[in-house]
């Protein structure tokens, strides 16, 4: 399969997860594990174009496809608008479901470039954060669609 | 986390995995999207020696138009279901339920069939493809069969597909011009319906001409609301007329008990949501 | 040398909104959660728990499990006997506390389902599991203590052998400790010639559920065992582990890598850290354990579980006169680290912001068969705020009153701090007036109690509510000498350096072990100030204890008005070094130098250097003043003079659909005073985030047992986390009084959103329905409990226990080959 843009091959047990084939075989460690019941989307990745729980996925079942990772989200250095956006509008406090949740986010602006507040609530419903209320994660979708809110503290 | 072992076969036909499943039996499991059934072996509550993935037969994907009913695929993803403009225009009960089924990535990830042969009584789907009389095709070592809606689900988590048996497609009859809506009670979004309703309605006038009512986790499968279809017929379609015939909700339910409500919560809930259901599926 | 115009920046950096210098890695998937890490020939662990709440353990048959492949061991109590140390209470609340003594892995009886009987080592972490599955162990169930208040009797005993569940009894008395006067006769007057409302409100059982589920490597392989784990407290672990196990302090280090989240789940010291820390030391190589989601929600501590009883007396005209409380809390099965800790801790805020003349605070903390209870986010002081917030409302509706009037007749005024409260504290500074004065406008009071009256007249389907809270906490943990005087087992203090590099560089050490609070950004912003340099030349360090040698970590909102004092103090301590160096190398008197924004002058003259410079001089150490040490790096550690009060006014609008009893929140405005704010950015997000979890414990989560001691609320599917589509844009903003007790002026702010919102919720909840005959409902406010409250059934009385929705279940499913095919 194709994993940011690299080719990669192995030989897995078919019970191996997507999300644990990334960390453990390829080092992706950017991409993590937060529950066992695909409730908290923290290993969402992109699977063929759109975004797919990893934990919620066998590695075998995403042989021959391509699957882009948190770390694979960046072009040359140059971050990702909703990267971007996250850090300005401090989308994020402990980070552990940052990648899980710029990675729903980025499929949530590819299916839908001007998503209203409540559309960006509900496009992000099967990510789960404890620290931040969700306000300024919503905030950061919204600046980074380009609908600009600006920033207050 | 980690599943026990297990083999791993997939298909590319429906022939081949009708006859996968005949050679490993008993101890094989299919697999969809997955995204009911990989969360019950991470946790190991089951543990098949046998994995067949469904995943690369091509010809289970898609939706098509074949005159009276549309048919879905049953391996065709929920949101490609959501989007789709013959199940938009035909079955539009059906799009409202998939609207509000799990979340974004579940939608990408699983699958129409997929969610209607694992029969959880709180799944989002029976409900409105029984109201709609959905026929489920069914296809084994000796060809294929249909079975009717009433006929589909049996019990907690049974379905009438037979142990080597795989769900290829459902026809859900057209529905052209019905208004719909599903009606779907949570605490909080990403949880699965404590009680839900789906109703479609076909109005004349301020009349409403037919009515279609199914409930989501009022008993140990979805459940048809016939009493409640029954006396809408020729109703109009307001407040009072429609709580009337609402009031029929709970019959024939055995509603579950659990934290988010008892039986007798859930059969008042499913009056008021049968209520709220059909008002707007009548854009009253 | 220099001019003031060659610094870049000279805006102050307090104040200013800063974007974090952590996000950077943390946005790009370039982190180090403690799972991240793997080194050569590392093994792997996996536990198997007891499924039941109170059993005997009567045979532990290991060797399927020894045989199955790349198992590497197998161990039982048994097998590791004194070895694997055991878990200690720091805080025993009173001298003859009945304390169990809790081994990390069960000998002979389990006390709760889900503590550890076995682990299995192999070369995988799914291979352990595997063997782990092959692990027999025999049990001899014995009755379980589950509900709190029939623990309380002594009914069934959570350990036979102490003979009581009854932990600690521990009492504060306004008239016994001369701050106040007699409860009981306050009451008595109260209940002949004024108005007494007595209240038991339920604080559910509660589970931190921070997002990264905890992980510990140990490497044993170096002169130092090193222990990665996935906590708040790396230095308080260290000194347990050292005080345990035998194993030296000098020879252990802890690292506390990125750590996601904690909300006081985190700070404790774990049967796993200690089994990882045992058998790597045994196997003599590297281990790691990593919990899955459901061990986590079953094993790692829970919070809240406690009943009040509450007796407030008031005169007629609703001058309160008397607080009486009486607090039933739930331990678990083991004291905790903090353990009975947590409910003192609010032992001195039930009173909060208001005139008591007399106060009787008593507590019973009580073992049962459940997973052991500590901090959560707030600790003890939500529970205080909680009660008192609700039984003010309470006497409002009972007087006739407007709840704010009822507040503002008892609060103290302005101009009235210093207070030294009926609890013994002083208050240093609060304006009540200027937060509630500024939330009332931003929230339309008035429009809105005119909508819940027209919609009562109308007998709407949807019923408004105004819930309110004018809360305060004390944070700021602790000065040491009043942990001393309540017997926990450490001080309060908090420990900074900043090491001046020749490159003109700052690395500052924090004692402070952050876990997604954003210290790296604040703490800089308060250096570059300080020092005069740039913020980004400031470097934060923190989390290992060999780099920051001291310290007592991250809890108890202590972090800036502690360690950041701390920082203050140390940076002071660089200035005055760096002085004579100044004063020697522009020929000056030290008298004569003067420090401001980065550059010391001479007085009187444009004469001056940078203090890159001086470091720089420093450095090369060629020309300085005789006899001088050729460093400026600075230690400063710093124990609080006292608490400090963050206080604030929230109100809470909420629709309430009477037919189903669902619940909508219409408006949420919350006017805070943190005194002075170094990064609005950061407490932006702490208040938001804060919020959420106080609103969750209203309204969504509860932590459920089964008849059988079983948790059923085990997994994200029944433990109910908010999402985004459930929560909305929270209104806050700030009013300013600086806290006198530090030199920035800055009060706590972790946990003022989560300890503030829980009683303005449930009193929205309450308010929209007490024409209807209800004036209370248990946590969290389900719809069934709400609408069963309006039935006319009390508080809506407990959910359905002993049952989890079974979507995951098929044990009873058919056989059908398709069923749990994925939906």
């Amino acid at each position: 399969m194709m994993v940011d843009g690299a080719k990669v091959a192995d030989d897995v047990e078919p019970r191996t997860l997507l999300v644990q084939y990334l960390r453990e075989k390829l080092g992706k460690t950017g991409t993590v594990v937060g529950c066992d019941t695909s409730n908290c989307g923290a290993c969402t990745v992109h699977l063929d174009g759109t975004s797919v729980k990893s934990c919620n996925v066998l590695a075998v079942q995403a042989d021959g496809g391509e699957v882009k990772t948190i770390e694979g989200l960046a072009t040359d250095g140059v971050l990702h608008p909703v990267q971007e956006a996250f850090r300005d509008c401090h989308g994020l406090q402990c980070g552990y479901c940052t990648p899980g949740m710029i990675m729903q986010s980025v499929a949530l602006l590819e299916e839908n470039p001007t998503p209203s507040e409540a559309e960006i609530r509900e496009g992000l419903e099967g990510n789960l954060c404890r620290c931040t209320g969700y306000q300024n994660i919503v905030r950061a979708v919204k600046q980074a669609s380009g609908q600009t809110e600006g920033v207050t503290a | 986390m980690i599943p026990a072992q297990f083999d791993y076969l997939a298909p590319t036909t429906v022939e081949e995995a009708v006859s996968a499943l005949a050679e490993h039996g008993d101890e094989a499991k299919i697999i969809a999207g997955g995204q009911s059934l990989l969360p019950v072996l991470r946790l190991r509550l089951n543990a098949p020696e046998m994995i067949i993935d469904l995943g690369r037969i091509e010809a289970l994907r898609g939706v098509r138009d074949d005159g009276d009913a549309i048919v879905i695929g049953a391996m065709t993803p929920h949101a490609a279901v959501q989007k789709d403009p013959l199940v938009a225009e035909h079955a539009a009960l059906i799009s409202r339920a998939v609207d509000h089924l799990a979340d974004a990535q579940i939608r990408h990830r699983g699958t129409f069939g997929g969610a209607l042969a694992h029969a959880d009584p709180a799944g989002d789907l029976g409900a409105p493809a029984i109201a709609l009389g959905s026929q489920f095709v069914i296809a084994g070592p000796s060809g294929t069969r249909t079975v009717d809606a009433d006929e589909f689900f049996v019990d907690l988590f049974e379905t009438a597909i037979g142990e080597d048996e795989i769900l290829t497609e459902v026809r859900v009859p057209k529905h052209t011009g019905w208004g719909a809506h599903y009606e779907k009670f949570v605490r909080v979004a990403h949880q699965w319906p404590i009680v839900a309703v789906a109703a479609a309605v076909r109005a004349e006038g301020g009349t409403i001409a037919e009515a279609r009512v199914g409930l989501t986790n009022m008993g140990n499968t979805p459940i048809r609301a016939r009493a409640v279809e029954q006396a809408l017929v020729g109703q109009p379609a307001t407040e009072e007329a429609v709580a009337a015939a609402a009031a029929h909700a709970t019959e024939g339910t055995n509603p579950p008990a659990d934290l988010n409500g008892d039986s007798d919560y859930r059969r008042h809930l499913a009056g008021v949501l049968t209520r709220r259901a059909v008002l707007a599926a009548a854009g009253a | 040398m220099t001019t003031l115009e060659d610094r870049p920046d000279v805006a102050p950096e307090i104040g200013r909104d800063r974007r974090r210098k952590e996000d950077q890695r943390l946005i790009t998937g370039r982190t180090r959660w403690t799972d991240n890490i793997t080194l050569p020939g590392m093994l792997h662990l996996a536990m198997v728990r007891s499924p039941f709440a109170h059993a005997r353990i009567t045979g532990i048959d290991t060797s399927e499990a020894k045989a199955a492949t790349n198992v590497v061991g197998v161990f039982t109590a048994a097998d590791l006997g004194e070895s694997q140390g055991v878990l200690i209470n720091a805080w025993a609340i009173t001298e003859d506390q009945v304390t169990p003594t809790h081994l990390p892995m069960a000998a002979d009886r389990v006390s709760f389902a889900g503590e550890i009987v076995a682990v299995v080592v192999a070369r995988t972490q799914a291979e352990a599991r595997d063997a782990a599955e092959l692990v027999d162990v025999d049990y001899e169930e014995l009755p379980a203590a589950l509900d709190l208040k029939k623990a309380a009797a002594d009914e069934v005993l959570a350990h036979p052998e102490l003979g009581t569940n009854k932990s600690a009894f521990w009492q504060f008395d306004s008239e016994g400790a001369g701050t106040g006067g007699n409860v009981e006769a306050a009451i008595e007057k109260a209940r002949t010639d004024g108005v007494v409302i007595e209240r038991e409100f339920r604080q559910q059982r509660l589970i931190p559920a921070f997002m990264e589920p905890r992980s510990t490597v140990v490497d044993p392989s170096g002169e130092q065992i090193t222990m990665w784990s996935a906590t708040q407290i790396p230095h308080i672990l260290r000194f347990a582990l050292a005080a345990t196990t035998g194993v030296p302090e000098s020879k252990i280090r802890v690292i506390a890598p990125d750590v996601g989240g904690g909300f006081g789940g985190k700070l404790q010291t774990t049967p796993e850290e200690w089994l990882t820390f045992c058998l790597a030391n045994r196997l003599g190589k590297p281990v790691k354990y990593t919990e899955t989601r459901s061990e986590s929600l079953v094993s790692a501590h829970h919070g809240r579980d406690q009943w009040q009883k509450l007796t407030l007396a008031a005169e007629k005209d609703g001058t309160v006169t008397g607080l009486k409380v009486d607090l039933l809390a739930d331990l678990g099965s083991y004291v905790s680290l903090v353990g009975g800790g947590v409910p003192v801790l609010g032992a001195f805020m039930f009173n909060a912001i208001y005139k008591f003349p007399a106060y009787q605070f008593n507590c019973q903390t009580v073992l049962t068969n459940k997973t052991w209870t500590d901090a959560y986010r707030g600790a003890g002081r939500p529970e205080a705020t909680y009660g008192i917030e609700r039984i003010m409302s309470e006497l409002a509706a009972e007087i006739g009153m407007d709840p704010i009037e009822l507040r503002e007749k008892n609060w103290i005024k302005h101009e009235e701090f210093p207070f030294t409260t009926v609890a013994g504290l002083e208050y240093d500074t609060g304006n009540y007036e200027a937060a509630t004065a500024k939330a009332l406008e931003m929230f339309g009071y008035d429009e809105l109690r005119a909508e819940q009256k027209r919609r009562r007249e109308a007998g709407d389907t949807v019923q408004l509510g105004i819930g309110i809270s004018t809360f305060t906490e004390m944070c700021g943990l602790a000065p040491s000498r009043v942990l001393g005087s309540l017997n926990y087992g450490a001080g309060g203090w908090e420990s900074a350096t900043v090491r001046m590099l020749a490159t003109g560089k700052v690395e500052v050490v924090t004692g402070a072990s952050a876990h997604g609070q954003g210290h790296e950004t604040a703490f800089s912003q308060i250096v570059a100030d300080r020092l005069g340099v740039s913020f980004d030349d400031v470097e934060v360090l923190h989390g290992d204890t060999q780099i920051a040698s001291k310290g007592l970590d991250t809890y108890g909102s202590r972090s800036l008005v502690v360690g950041g004092e701390a920082l203050v103090k140390a940076t002071d301590k660089v200035i005055e070094k760096a002085k004579p160096v100044a004063a020697h190398l522009l020929e000056a008197s030290v008298e004569d130098i003067e420090f401001s924004a980065g550059r010391f002058s001479v007085r009187g003259t444009d004469q001056g250097l940078a203090i890159g410079e001086i470091a720089s001089a420093v450095f090369t150490a060629h020309n300085l003043p005789d006899g001088m040490e050729p460093s400026l790096d600075s230690e400063a550690t710093y124990d609080p003079i006292n608490f400090n009060y963050p206080h604030g006014t929230h109100l809470c609008a909420m629709e309430v659909d009477t037919e189903t009893g669902a619940v909508k929140m219409r408006k949420y405005v919350c006017v805070d005073d943190i005194g002075n704010v170094i990064n609005p950015l950061i407490v932006s997000g702490q208040v938001q985030g804060g919020l959420v979890q106080g609103i969750a414990q209203a309204l969504w989560e509860e932590a459920v047992y089964d008849e059988a001691g079983t948790l059923v609320s085990g997994s994200f599917v029944d433990y109910l986390l908010p999402t985004s589509a459930d929560t909305m844009n929270y209104e806050i903003d700030h009013t300013t009084t600086p806290s006198i007790t530090n030199t920035l002026g800055t009060k706590g702010v972790g946990e003022a959103g989560t300890i503030a919102s829980t009683p303005a919720v449930v009193g929205s909840v309450v308010d929209a329905i007490r024409h209807l005959g209800v004036n209370d409902i248990q946590m969290p406010c389900t719809p069934e409990r709400v609408w069963k409250a309006i039935q006319g059934a009390g508080t809506g009385g407990p959910a359905t226990e002993g049952a989890a929705m079974p979507h995951f279940d098929t044990d009873e499913a058919g056989t059908a080959s398709t069923e749990g095919a994925g939906a």
